[in-house]
């Protein structure tokens, strides 16, 4: 490593309405080195990296490459001054081959092309730098392994010196991960600078020269990894902070009664860089909060589609009041008592152009429906959101606006109260208060509470740790679609739960 | 939004959806004005022309009667893509869904031309509904697995459908007294819709009347339009919250296709009186565009409808009065759909 | 006897694929950019027209052909104007072209009707024309039947060896990846479009010039259509589409063939070959044929284009 930096970002400081991003972040590369960003989803981590890329424009600081300030405010001015990101989703054509893709990217590209040339250059450099992958394949046949050194080879073919990648090891196997890090030994010996984004703690242990660590926006430390430990890292990844255990007194579940859900080795497919599920057990009692911790990513969403019933599961069983449920359709599982919360609700599970009204009785049209579906009985369906407003504490504007002109706070009201106005048994939550403000935020904690106090279970997935270990009764992590960790708010801790998630410690009291 | 806009200097308007009409309008007027040009330039006399169409569609009761005439396979078709369209199927194929439909109620009509009207017509008409919606099923059961795109798949099947009634004209079914001529034996009078007065305006206007009717009470009303509608909006919430989005996306097909069948009945049994292979100019394509132009919105299809009711009818006009081939009509036709496509983003149908 | 018969044959599709080969070459250009153009009919028509008047007027069909290439191509480069500056939807835009064609060429080749022309007369090749069989199937056609085969392979060439077919192939499958790339989505799929419809002036150049040599309203007869499905028939490949016209062209000979010896199967039923079996190699190779089309040609079929 040289003594000057290659890089350096100061004062780097960018705020979207209602959050700092960036508070005045100062970070710099050397050439020659392998730099790991670390932290929890919303540190701050992708903006800074998109600023360097040029996707956003920091409100202030100043970025310098080579000593010299330099002004960055496209993806095309990021390219021209040698610094290229990989991103999460690819930027790829499947249908085309290895080498097509890469000639797309080169600023260079001779009017007629010279296949052979290119692929010639495209193995040598892979070669050079362990990225195996062959040129003329079409990249539909390749895994996310071989994509992701196409994307890295993008960038060396088009004269990259900085690579950034963006949570490269999200979706590959072990032995892809380690090929990765070969790569980077590879590209550090050659005078390369490789920044990445991460939330894994051994991988990073194992392959940077140095972590910094961002925690809500700031820069909480940046040290070689010689002087990095495990909990030093964690401690500033996720503070000091103790979280109080649950203010109301749990009530214990009760004994011999059965489970309102259960999973047993429940498996699905991973598709593309989606992490599939890998033999989850899983039981929801009555009366219980059972909450699921884990960055956004690591199999949360298939495991709530598994239980509506959307998706299907490859290997595995799933019961409902035990009962075997494992086939059911979404509407039959709804009917039985389950609501859903998603995680986008405007997306996922509301219809901007209906009516609030019109959202409402989408609970459950056969409720609703009288003679035989020839009328909808609007007073039923008004009456029943009115109770469910009133239970919730929340109100609605109007009834007869449609749902999209609405805040995303009031969305998020009207899919909780359609959700929780006919008493359901089990509740799945998706990040419930995300985007809430206090008092909304509050009011549908209490409302977990006291389903929960009512004798519902609650599967509460959240990336909140401070929620999770004031609500849940029991706790849950989810990693690469396992469970990597089970216990109870006063058994365990922060730091315990942040092994967990970031994959640096197994249940089975192994460290890796 | 500004108050004012500048359209064809009415710079006073302050209302922008007045505005827009205007221009609207205006284009409309441009087109008119084009389509004349083009006319004089070969020869003809558009002041003429435009006369002639206007006292042959709406300048006589009997023109009126016509004009009615033409808009009921064009809104039966329209209609064929406008319910599909609801959950964002495209069907294309309403041109060989109504002849399906034909072949469908000209078989009913020859093998049971002993029964009464009051069975047989039903009958027929029955059999033209099942037959258009059968034959746009198919592309819908492709379409539910994931297999080929309904566009492409009914857009093929138009050609198989017309040529298979050409095959059945101009073999099996082809009336041995007619001559030369390819076209099925005569219809008995209990297959033939009656009309009224003494217009050609025939019951099918009924269906088409029952059809608009049924269409808007059900999207409004009733719970199975509530579901159409949330699945028009947002399909994955639409699955999330329990509707049998395939099941939808078959039935949908299914009445769309039938719709359309229904249309080939009434052009065999009311205006041929046997099936010919001239059965329809065009109307299935006509009723995509027309669906399309009015957004899927029933009554936007009655006045779309009504407008290509006119030009097509003036191209007829347009053949006997002027001397001019009547293919002409086709310019303005797609004169006025560039017109309506010109103007930004718009959809096959639905919001 | 069996060999007159497959010569016959042999002739025939290849008289009848090349004008299929022409319009299926240019519509490979569309759906390459990403756009669908269901009005191709009307291009060829267009296409048709322009040239038999130009043949009428100056007795040159070389410049007939000319002429029908540009007239094609200014018509298909409107078509582009509404789908890609207006961004109007593909589907509705393409058949409004297919009905402005349809009456556009009726009324300006109405006063030519019944006209007579030399046409694209067959040349003979030295040599070549005198082989026995073959010289009488494959050396005896006019000059657009001896170039398709070639234009064939430019094209296939254009695509795949040049860094202007590299960028069209990006944009028809993934605009946003050519913008990031630094291409210009827009002007190329304008390029493609003028190029398709100069093809498919062509094809239709060869249906009033040489196979009919004369015009008549709406003499293209569907094969627009049929090329809109040897393009899928092909797999959006140049050369494949070749053996596809080829096919094709020999099922309407096979039939005029059958009719000529009284064999009793409806032509009509013949003619639904082409369509049948499009719609059968996608329902069987429906999922797997997903990769072979442009991908986002899916926008356009699922109407979120």
């Amino acid at each position: 490593m040289n003594s000057f930096p290659l890089l350096s970002l100061r004062g780097i400081t960018k705020s979207f309405p209602g959050v700092m991003a960036n508070d005045r972040v100062n970070l710099e590369i050397y050439s020659g080195e392998v730099h790991a960003l670390l932290g929890e989803n919303g540190a701050g981590k992708s903006t800074l990296m998109k600023i360097l890329y040029g996707f956003y424009r920091a409100d202030a600081g100043e970025i310098r490459l080579n000593d010299q300030p330099v002004q960055i405010h496209s993806p095309h001015d990021a390219r021209r001054h040698r610094i290229g990101m990989v991103f999460q989703d690819f930027v790829q054509i499947p249908a085309m081959s290895v080498a097509e893709n890469i000639a797309l990217f080169l600023p260079d590209l001779p009017v007629v092309l010279d296949r052979s040339g290119m692929v010639q250059r495209i193995r040598e450099v892979s070669r050079r730098y362990g990225l195996l992958v062959d040129p003329q394949v079409p990249v539909w046949r390749l895994s996310v392994g071989e994509r992701q050194k196409l994307e890295i080879l993008k960038l060396l073919l088009a004269d990259a010196q900085i690579l950034i990648l963006d949570e490269p090891t999200r979706s590959l196997a072990p032995h892809e991960i380690e090929g990765l890090f070969e790569v980077f030994a590879n590209l550090r010996r050659d005078g390369y600078s490789v920044i990445f984004i991460t939330h894994k703690l051994k991988e990073v242990l194992v392959s940077a020269d140095r972590i910094t660590v961002m925690r809500r926006g700031k820069i909480s430390g940046t040290l070689p990894v010689s002087e990095a430990t495990e909990n030093g890292i964690i401690s500033l990844m996720f503070g000091e902070e103790v979280y109080e255990s649950p203010s109301r007194p749990k009530k214990a579940a009760r004994q011999g009664v059965p489970p309102i859900l259960e999973l047993r080795e429940i498996s699905t497919r991973a598709e593309g860089e989606v992490w599939g599920l890998q033999k989850i057990n899983l039981a929801i009692y009555p009366g219980e909060i059972v909450g699921v911790a884990g960055v956004s990513g690591n199999g949360q969403k298939q495991l709530g589609d598994v239980i509506l019933g959307l998706e299907n599961c490859s290997r595995g069983t799933k019961f409902l009041w035990n009962r075997e449920a494992t086939h059911w359709s979404p509407a039959k599982v709804r009917a039985s008592g389950v609501a859903f919360i998603p995680e986008d609700p405007l997306g996922m599970a509301g219809f901007r152009w209906l009516t609030v009204q019109e959202n409402m009785a989408m609970v459950d049209t056969r409720r609703y429906s009288r003679k035989g579906g020839l009328a909808m009985d609007w007073m039923a369906v008004r009456a029943d959101l009115e109770d469910s407003l009133k239970r919730l504490g929340f109100t609605l504007p109007f009834f007869y606006v449609p749902l999209g002109f609405l805040s995303g706070g009031n969305v998020q009201r009207t899919i909780l109260a359609r959700e929780m106005a006919h008493q359901p048994r089990l509740i799945i939550a998706f990040y419930p208060t995300r985007g809430l403000d206090v008092r909304s935020a509050v009011a549908a904690r209490e409302l977990l509470l006291s389903s929960r106090d009512a004798g519902a279970g609650v599967l509460l997935i959240s990336e909140d740790l401070g929620e999770l270990f004031t609500l849940s009764d029991r706790l849950l992590v989810l990693f690469q679609g396992r469970i990597a960790g089970e216990s109870t708010p006063q058994e365990t801790t922060i730091q315990e739960v942040g092994h967990w998630m970031t994959g640096s410690r197994r249940d089975d009291g192994q460290y890796h | 939004m500004a108050n004012t806009t500048k359209s064809k200097g009415i710079t006073q308007l302050k209302n922008p959806w007045l505005a827009g009409l205007a221009r609207f309008l205006g284009l409309f007027v441009l087109v008119f004005i084009f389509f004349a040009l083009l006319l004089w330039a070969f020869g003809k006399n558009p002041f003429k022309a435009y006369a002639d169409i206007f006292l042959n569609t709406l300048g006589s009761s009997y023109g009126f009667s016509e004009t009615l005439v033409k808009m009921i396979p064009l809104i039966l078709t329209a209609l064929a893509t406008a319910v599909p369209s609801r959950i964002w199927l495209i069907n294309v194929g309403g041109e060989g869904q109504l002849h399906i439909g034909a072949i469908f109620a000209t078989w009913g009509a020859l093998t049971f031309s002993s029964l009464p009207i009051l069975i047989l017509l039903p009958l027929i008409a029955a059999l033209g509904f099942l037959g258009g919606g059968l034959w746009a099923m198919v592309p819908g059961i492709l379409r539910a697995r994931g297999l080929v795109s309904e566009t492409i798949s009914t857009l093929l099947s138009n050609y198989v459908a017309i040529l298979l009634v050409s095959f059945l004209v101009f073999g099996p079914w082809k009336d041995p007294e007619s001559a030369n001529y390819p076209q099925t034996a005569e219809f008995v009078e209990a297959a033939t819709l009656p009309a009224f007065g003494g217009t050609r305006v025939h019951l099918g206007i009924l269906f088409v009347m029952a059809a608009l009717f049924i269409f808007h009470f059900i999207l409004s009303r009733t719970r199975w339009g509530l579901e159409l509608r949330a699945m028009g909006v947002n399909m994955e919430a639409a699955r999330r919250s329990g509707i049998p989005v395939t099941r939808y996306v078959v039935l949908l097909m299914f009445i769309g296709g039938g719709l359309a069948g229904l249309a080939g009945m009434c052009e065999v049994s009311a205006i041929q009186g046997r099936l010919r292979p001239s059965l329809s100019p065009g109307y299935g394509y006509m009723g995509f565009l027309i669906s399309w132009m009015a957004g899927g919105n029933p009554w936007g299809i009655v006045a779309a409808a009504f407008l290509l009711a006119i030009v097509t009818a003036g191209g007829d006009i347009l053949q006997m009065t002027q001397g001019v081939t009547g293919s002409v009509v086709n310019i303005l036709m797609a004169l006025i759909l560039f017109v309506v496509l010109a103007r930004r983003g718009r959809r096959a149908g639905g919001k | 006897m069996i060999e007159s018969i497959l010569g016959s044959l042999l002739i025939g599709s290849i008289h009848s694929g090349t004008p299929l080969l022409y319009a299926t070459l240019g519509e490979v250009f569309d759906e390459r950019a990403g756009i669908v153009n269901l009005g191709l009919e009307g291009v060829m028509l267009m296409g048709a027209v322009a040239g038999f008047i130009t043949t009428v007027q100056t007795g040159n069909a070389a410049l007939g052909i000319l002429a029908a290439a540009l007239a094609g191509g200014l018509f298909n480069l409107f078509f582009g104007f509404l789908v890609i500056t207006r961004k109007a939807n593909q589907l509705a835009s393409g058949l409004a072209m297919m009905f402005c064609g349809v009456g556009l060429s009726a009324l300006v080749g109405a006063r030519f009707i019944g006209s007579k022309i030399q046409g694209l007369n067959e040349i003979r090749l030295p040599f070549l024309s005198d082989l026995p069989f073959l010289g009488r199937v494959l050396f005896n056609h006019d000059l657009l039947v001896y170039m398709a085969l070639p234009l064939a392979f430019l094209v296939w060439w254009v695509f795949f060896f040049t860094r202007w077919g590299l960028s069209l192939r990006a944009v028809g499958e993934n605009p946003t990846a050519a913008f990031a790339a630094g291409k210009n989505p827009q002007v190329l799929q304008y390029q493609a479009l003028f190029i398709a419809g100069l093809l498919a002036g062509i094809a239709g150049a060869h249906l009033s010039l040489a196979l009919a040599k004369t015009w008549s309203e709406w003499m293209t007869a569907g094969r627009g259509f049929i090329a809109v499905a040897l393009v899928i028939f092909s797999k959006w490949h140049p050369l494949w589409a070749v053996v596809g016209a080829l096919l094709f062209g020999g099922a309407i000979a096979l039939q005029l063939q059958l009719q000529a010896l009284g064999v009793p199967i409806s032509s009509f039923l013949l003619d639904m070959l082409p369509y049948l079996l499009s719609l059968g190699v996608l329902a069987i190779w429906g999922r797997s044929r997903r990769h072979a089309a442009p991908a986002s040609l899916g926008q356009v079929f699922r109407g979120t284009e």
